[in-house]
């Protein structure tokens, strides 16, 4: 079967576009959804992107995740659907309340742009399967409000809970506690972070590696996870 | 015309990085008489007629559910000004 994976634009949406094409080099058919109509189109699975959807006004994704589609976001999540959130998609899906905790401007106050180191903290998830545990990989980040917070009490819980999907290494880039670059859901099929994995899906258009210029293509085993759990979700 | 303000503010034990820059450019003018700034929003209401407690009501309940987000921040005050 080819796994049919839905990225929904919303009004101020960058990254669809790449998203999609994403999903297409890791071997999966993309498919556009709409934020205003409330079909999801049958998919497998669903990537929200990054972008700053409604100018980010009121709080980073907030009008996004009042949407009229978020309710079949939300209910397919429910029903354990694979969804990732990058970027502006990780901020809708914490307004969204799928995930914990809460995301500010960057400590600061600049736009980063950058390759960012990361070290995956959480391999059993449907969006992290392909990677090994504790492998450091390297995606573009992006953004102006990425500090990750959360009460001293929930840090302690995601730690606990093993929640923490992506930890910054190196460099913390924007002021996140705990360092944390991304999160998962106790099911693990909901999954947001920050940097941006479809920027590193095909070579000449990724990350500086040290064998060639913009040959990084860590973010594929994003794609490909959720892939093998779609697969393993039909069998 | 009566409006509802709604402020809401960044939770206390949370991080402020807006009012901790404020904060810098004080200290740099060499304003030294305020120990610490926060940056908040404020939310106006229009109505038309009457501001009743239903009405109230349901600007409480935008501002928890809308123009807040709880897990970052709190609703510190709604009140009717004319």
């Amino acid at each position: 079967m080819t796994a049919r994976i839905g990225v929904i634009t919303f009004p101020g949406s960058l990254d669809d576009r790449d998203a999609q094409r994403a999903i297409q080099v890791a071997g999966a058919e993309p498919v556009a959804l709409w934020h205003g109509s409330h079909d999801l189109d049958g998919v497998d699975a669903l990537v929200l992107p990054g972008g700053f959807s409604y100018g980010d006004y009121l709080r980073a994704g907030a009008i996004a995740a009042l949407a009229p589609i978020m309710a079949e976001v939300k209910d397919a999540a429910a029903q354990g659907m694979p969804v990732l959130g990058i970027c502006n998609g990780f901020q809708m899906l914490v307004e969204a309340h799928l995930l914990p905790g809460g995301l500010i401007r960057n400590a600061h106050q600049q736009f980063i742009r950058r390759d960012q180191r990361l070290r995956v903290e959480n391999n059993d998830t449907a969006w992290t399967s392909d990677f090994a545990s504790g492998q450091e990989i390297v995606i573009p980040l992006k953004n102006a409000d990425g500090g990750y917070i959360a009460s001293e009490s929930e840090l302690d819980r995601l730690e606990g809970e093993g929640l923490v999907a992506f930890r910054y290494v190196g460099v913390n880039p924007n002021g996140s506690l705990r360092d944390i670059a991304g999160i998962t859901n106790e099911r693990g099929n909901v999954v947001g972070l920050m940097p941006h994995p479809e920027h590193a899906v095909e070579p000449g258009f990724g990350p500086n590696t040290p064998e060639a210029m913009r040959s990084g293509v860590d973010g594929l085993s994003f794609f490909s996870s959720a892939i093998a759990a779609v697969v393993a979700q039909a069998a | 015309m009566p409006t509802i303000v709604v402020d809401v503010m960044p939770k206390a034990e949370l991080l402020d990085p807006q009012g901790k820059a404020v904060a810098g450019a004080f200290a740099r003018l060499g304003v030294s008489d305020f120990t610490g700034v926060r940056i908040g929003k404020r939310f106006e209401l229009t109505v038309e007629g009457e501001v009743t407690d239903e009405l109230l009501a349901e600007a409480q309940r935008v501002a928890d559910e809308i123009l807040s987000n709880s897990v970052i921040e709190d609703v510190v005050g709604i009140e009717v000004v004319q």
